[in-house]
């Protein structure tokens, strides 16, 4: 299922413009990804960063423009099997243990049961897996939220403020994962303040700023 | 379809966890019918007359009282987000949610059902139309259930406006469920088609929730 050419998958906005609530949130937006790519989004509060975000992961609807894979074979047309959004909100069960949060999610990917060990493994949860997720701190149920991303196998990786209530080390797991990917042939996209240092990535930015 | 049935295990085993739904659930409706019978008096002829209509009362009652659970929880925590993603069709994520409603919220009432029916001095020919009208109607009760919720998706304090919208809804399943217990009771000719009508009903709620009960959460997540 991982083959290389479903791997490697890049993105290109042109012009999108999308609404929240009957409000236009973000216009004319054009945005180039290529595959290894890793891409830091930035802007102020309320800028439009999740919006855009979310209408990547095609959980928003676009309202005007074009929002299409590039190099991803003859498949690349459904971008929701390609792109995993992992938000502000963990999607934590706070009743189940962190195994069992995990599993779920595997079992709604398609996930063979082994990645759940890797994704546990790949940010440092493997000593919290039987506890609830109730007990952990806001930045272990951030950690547990971003094993999502692991999970899923997609190409596309989508970040909203990945950085928020994570400690030093664990952003430096969390960036040496999203290089890790990234030169596996996949690619990220992460909204941040200016916290993630990642040299090899670039930043655009999103909101009245990015006209100015 | 391992993704469905993964929700429908979540949602149950959540329920049945601590500060799950599956217990309150049960205790409601229990309450419900205590209060009923309180009011009536000790009058056991009168108590037998009303038992059927004060049951699925009830249940009816403590389905509404569970409904803004549905969806509410998974929609603040992101759980939404992930099962829209992963799903082939929304529509049966939909309907999976409300399969689990009904086994965390339905069903513990038709298991009550029976001890509450003794209390309230149901004659013994009438246990079978009951149990049978219940298992049969309450999961029009989860689907239309289902429905209101997604209708009502990120709103605060949904639960009362979920109710005042589901509500009307609910009276062809109570007043044909209710007809049934009655007529099975009795013995009277319009059982039979009494629990077809109900079916009908379960059947066209099947049918129609879970179409738009998607469209209403893809309308609601903008």
């Amino acid at each position: 299922m991982r083959t290389a050419a479903r791997f490697a998958v890049g993105l290109r906005l042109e012009d999108v413009a999308v609404a929240r609530g009957g409000r236009t949130i973000l216009a004319d937006v054009s945005l180039t990804l290529a595959p290894r790519e890793t891409l830091l989004v930035k802007g102020r509060n309320g800028a439009g960063k999740t919006t855009l975000l979310r209408a990547i992961a095609g959980l928003l609807p676009v309202e005007r423009g074009r929002i299409a894979l590039t190099n991803a074979g003859s498949e690349a047309q459904d971008r929701r099997g390609h792109a995993i959004y992992a938000g502000h909100a963990d999607a934590l069960k706070p009743a189940l243990t962190v195994r069992e949060n995990l599993a779920f999610w595997a079992k709604l990917h398609r996930a063979p049961i082994a990645r759940i060990e890797e994704a546990l493994a790949a940010l440092d949860l493997a000593s919290l897996a039987d506890q609830p997720a109730a007990r952990l701190s806001a930045g272990q149920k951030r950690r547990a939220g971003l094993t999502r991303l692991v999970l899923s196998g997609k190409p596309l990786w989508l970040l909203d403020e990945p950085a928020a209530a994570i400690d030093a080390d664990s952003l430096a797991r969390l960036t040496g994962l999203v290089k890790a990917h990234c030169d596996k042939g996949g690619a990220a996209i992460i909204a941040t303040h200016d916290r993630i240092s990642l040299p090899s990535a670039r930043a655009v930015i999103v909101g009245p700023e990015a006209t100015a | 379809m391992s993704g469905l049935v993964a929700i429908v295990a979540r949602d149950v085993v959540l329920a049945l966890r601590a500060g799950g739904g599956a217990v309150q659930a049960a205790l409601f409706f229990a309450l419900a019918v205590l209060v009923f019978a309180l009011a009536v008096g000790p009058d056991l002829d009168t108590l037998a007359e009303l038992a059927a209509p004060v049951l699925w009362t009830a249940a009816l009652l403590s389905t509404l009282v569970s409904l803004d659970r549905i969806f509410q929880a998974d929609f603040e925590d992101g759980s939404l987000d992930v099962m829209i993603e992963t799903a082939d069709l929304l529509e049966l994520v939909v309907l999976a949610k409300a399969v689990a409603h009904w086994l965390t919220s339905a069903l513990p009432l038709i298991i009550a059902a029976p001890v509450l029916a003794l209390l309230l001095n149901l004659p013994q020919e009438g246990y079978g139309p009951l149990l049978l009208s219940l298992a049969i109607g309450t999961p029009a009760l989860s689907l239309i259930g289902a429905l209101g919720a997604a209708l009502t998706l990120g709103m605060r304090r949904a639960g009362a406006l979920v109710s005042i919208l589901v509500g009307p809804l609910y009276a062809p399943t109570l007043i044909f469920g209710v007809g049934a217990a009655k007529a099975g009771l009795e013995g009277a000719p319009s059982y039979g088609p009494s629990l077809l009508l109900l079916g009908a009903v379960t059947l066209f709620a099947a049918a129609l929730a879970p179409l738009a009960g998607a469209a209403a959460i893809r309308f609601n997540m903008r």
